[in-house]
C-alpha cells in the first residue's frame, strides 16, 4: 500500500520544519554555545540550566506556555502584532518558533562541548599570529569544532522530525500547514488506520536509524574532514 | 642568510609592569607582579626564575595575553600599554613560542607556516619561507600533520612559524622545558644559530641556568613577582647577591676565544679577559670564540701557586667579597681574576685557616670547565 498524497504532504512538512529549524538553530546556537563555552559570568549556571529545561519538560508544558506567550494577548503576541506579523499559533512559523525552543539542547550541547574542547591554547597562539577574532572564529575554532556542528546539526534535524507535543499543542493540525508527520501518525491511529500508522512509523524508525547512523559511523571521518579545512 | 627579519637596531623595551590578580592557591591568594625595566633587547634577554615567580605571566603581558592593570609598557618608543589603551594581541608585532608547540592540529605543517606567512605585516617572498624551513630543517616535514611529528620537531616547526609572522621580538616561554634531554640537545644548536644568524632580539623565560648560562646574553632574575637582579649575563651571576639563589649550580660565564692547540695532550687554550684556561680540546677551531662556564664549586683557592698540583689551570686573584652561602657551613668568595670576575665555593672552615680577607691576593685553582658552544 503506498503513501497517500497527505501522508507526503506530512512527510515534506516534516522535512521543511525540520531543516529551517536546525539553520535558525545553528545560527543562534553558535554564539550562545560560544559564549557558554568561555565565560565565567555567574549567569552561565542559570543560562545553561534554561537551555537544558526542553531535555526534562513534557513538551504539552513548553507548548501550552508558548501557546500562551504567542496568543495575541500574550507577550510575544502583542509584539508580532504590534510589528504587524502573522500571530503565530498554529502557522508554520508558530511551528518554527516552537521546534526551536524544543530543539535548542541538541544543537547548544554538542557545540559548546566542542568550543570547550579546543580550549584557550590555540587561541593565543592564534592571536600572537596576528589574527583577530573573527579570523581566530573562522579559520581556528570553525575548524577545529567542525565535528561538533555536524553532530549538533544532525541532533537538532532528528529531534526536530521526532517532534509531536509542542506541535500539537501551538500547530493543531492544519494540513499542509501544520500538519507534520509525526501528527499524521496520529491521526491514522485515532482513525483505526493501523496499515498506513505502519508505514509512516516504521519509515520514520529507519528514517531517523539512518541519519544517526550515518553520524556515529561518519564522526571519526568528520574528525577528519574538517582536518582537511585550509585556513 | 637574508630572511633575517632585519632589525638591526637594539629593541629599547620600557616596561612598567604592574599586573595584579586572584590566584588559584591558598598560600598566595594574590599575585602580584611588579617589573620595572628597561631593556636594550639585542640577542638574548633571559627571564630566570623558579615557577610562580611571574615569569611567564610576564612574557603573557608582552604579547598582550594577559592583562596589565596600572602599568606602562613602551617598545621601541611606541605605547603597547598606557593608561589611554592597550594594543591587542593580534596587533603587536611579537612571536610567541610556547612551552608545548601549539601546533594547529587540524592544519598541516605547511598549512600551519602559511597561517603565519599569510598574516606578516609584509609579504614574504618563497625564497625567504623555504629560507627559514631550510635554517630549521624541516622542510621534508612540511606535508605532515603535527600528530606525526616528534616533539622536537614540533617544536621547531614552532619557531619557524613564530618568525614567519615577522616578528620585532621573539617571545619564547620556556621552549625547552617539556622535551626530554635528546630533544633538549636536538633543539639548542638552532637556538644558537638563531641567536646568531638572526638579528631579532629574544626574551627566553626560563627555569634552568644551563640554558641561561649557554644562551642569554642578558639576564633578568625573578622572584616573587619581583625582579632581582638584572644585567649582561657575566655581571649578574657573580653579582653579591644573585649566586646565593642559584645553591649548587651558582658559577661564572666568561667570553673567550680559542687561540691554541695542544695535539700532544689533546688541549685547547683560550683566552679571556682574565687570563689563559687550557680544556679538552672538544673540536673548536683556532679563533672559534668559545663561552665558558666555571662553577664555584669547581674553584679552589690556595696561597701560593701549586706547581704541584694536578689541577691544570692555576690563575692569580684578589679576593673582592665574601658571601654566605645557602649551606650553612659554605662561603661564597668573588675573586677578581684579571678583568673577570670568578666565584668560589669553599667550607667556612677553610676560608679560616687560610685566614681569606677583602683584597687578599691569592691563587684559584679550577677543576672544571663546562665549554657551553
Amino acid at each position: 500500500m503506498p503513501l497517500s498524497t497527505a501522508d507526503w504532504a506530512a512527510i515534506s512538512l516534516s522535512l521543511q520544519l525540520a531543516t529551517v529549524t536546525t539553520c535558525i538553530l545553528l545560527l543562534l546556537g553558535t554564539p550562545l554555545a560560544w559564549w557558554l563555552a568561555r565565560t565565567g559570568s555567574w549567569l552561565k549556571g542559570p543560562v545553561a540550566a534554561i537551555v537544558a529545561l526542553p531535555l526534562v519538560l513534557p513538551p504539552t508544558v513548553l507548548g501550552f506556555y508558548l501557546l500562551m506567550a504567542m496568543s495575541p494577548t500574550g507577550p510575544v503576541g502583542r509584539l508580532t502584532e504590534s510589528l504587524g506579523l502573522v500571530t503565530l499559533p498554529f502557522t508554520f512559523s508558530g511551528l518554527v518558533v516552537g521546534s526551536v525552543c524544543y530543539s535548542l539542547p541538541f544543537v547548544v550541547q554538542p557545540l559548546q562541548n566542542a568550543f570547550a574542547a579546543i580550549g584557550q591554547r590555540p587561541l593565543e597562539m592564534a592571536a600572537t599570529l596576528r589574527a583577530d577574532a573573527w579570523d581566530r572564529f573562522f579559520h581556528i575554532v570553525l575548524p577545529m569544532a567542525f565535528p561538533g556542528f555536524i553532530s549538533a546539526s544532525v541532533l537538532g534535524f532528528a529531534h526536530t522530525l521526532g517532534e509531536f507535543g509542542v506541535v500539537l499543542m501551538i500547530g493543531g493540525n492544519i494540513p499542509g500547514e501544520t500538519r507534520v508527520a509525526s501528527v499524521q501518525i496520529y491521526d491514522h491511529v485515532e482513525a483505526l488506520d493501523y496499515a498506513q500508522a505502519h508505514l509512516l512509523a516504521g519509515g520514520m524508525i529507519v528514517f531517523s536509524f539512518l541519519i544517526l547512523l550515518l553520524l556515529y559511523l561518519t564522526s571519526d571521518k568528520a574528525a577528519v574532514g574538517s582536518l582537511q579545512l585550509r585556513s | 642568510m637574508n630572511t633575517a627579519p632585519g632589525h638591526n637596531q637594539p629593541i629599547e623595551a620600557n616596561f612598567s609592569v604592574k599586573l595584579s590578580f586572584p590566584r588559584r592557591s591558598a598560600e598566595a591568594p594574590r599575585f602580584e607582579l611588579v617589573v620595572d625595566e628597561q631593556l636594550a633587547a639585542h640577542g638574548i634577554t633571559a627571564v630566570f626564575g623558579p615557577s610562580g615567580c611571574g615569569k611567564t605571566t610576564l612574557l603573557r603581558a608582552l604579547a598582550g595575553l594577559q592583562p596589565i592593570h596600572n602599568g606602562v609598557l613602551r617598545v621601541n618608543g611606541i605605547a603597547w600599554h598606557d593608561q589611554r589603551g592597550s594594543l591587542q594581541a593580534h596587533q603587536r608585532p611579537v612571536g610567541f613560542v610556547f612551552q608545548e608547540a601549539s601546533l594547529f592540529e587540524h592544519l598541516s605543517v605547511a598549512g600551519n607556516l602559511e597561517f603565519a606567512s599569510k598574516r606578516a605585516p609584509e609579504r614574504l617572498g618563497s625564497e625567504q619561507f623555504q629560507g627559514i624551513t631550510e635554517f630549521l630543517e624541516i622542510d621534508q616535514l612540511l606535508p605532515q600533520k603535527p600528530a606525526q611529528l616528534s616533539g622536537g620537531e614540533r617544536q621547531r616547526v614552532a619557531i619557524a612559524r613564530a618568525l614567519l609572522i615577522r616578528p620585532e621580538l621573539l617571545l619564547m616561554d620556556e621552549p625547552l622545558a617539556a622535551l626530554d634531554q635528546t630533544r633538549k640537545r636536538e633543539i639548542l644548536p638552532f637556538l644558537d644559530r638563531l641567536k646568531s644568524e638572526l638579528d631579532l632580539p629574544i626574551i627566553y623565560v626560563t627555569h634552568a641556568l644551563d640554558e641561561v648560562t649557554r644562551l642569554a646574553d642578558d639576564l633578568l632574575i625573578m622572584e616573587k613577582g619581583r625582579v632581582k637582579a638584572s644585567g649582561p649575563v657575566d655581571e649578574v651571576l657573580t653579582r653579591p647577591d644573585v649566586p646565593r639563589m642559584l645553591g649548587e649550580e651558582a658559577g661564572a660565564v666568561v667570553e673567550g676565544i680559542v687561540t691554541e692547540r695542544d695535539s700532544q695532550w689533546q688541549l685547547l687554550r683560550v683566552d679571556f679577559i682574565g687570563g689563559h684556561l687550557w680544556l679538552r680540546d672538544s673540536g673548536e677551531s683556532i679563533g672559534q670564540c668559545a663561552r665558558i662556564r666555571i662553577l664555584a664549586r669547581d674553584v679552589s683557592l690556595s696561597l701560593a701557586d701549586e706547581q704541584a698540583s694536578s689541577i691544570l689551570n692555576r690563575l692569580p686573584a684578589t679576593v673582592i667579597g665574601m658571601a654566605d652561602d645557602t649551606d650553612r657551613a659554605m662561603l661564597l668568595v668573588r675573586l677578581a681574576v684579571g678583568e673577570a670576575v670568578l666565584l668560589a665555593r669553599i667550607s667556612k672552615k677553610s676560608a679560616s685557616q687560610l685566614r681569606l680577607y677583602q683584597n687578599q691576593r691569592l691563587w684559584v685553582q679550577i677543576k672544571s670547565v663546562a665549554v657551553l658552544h
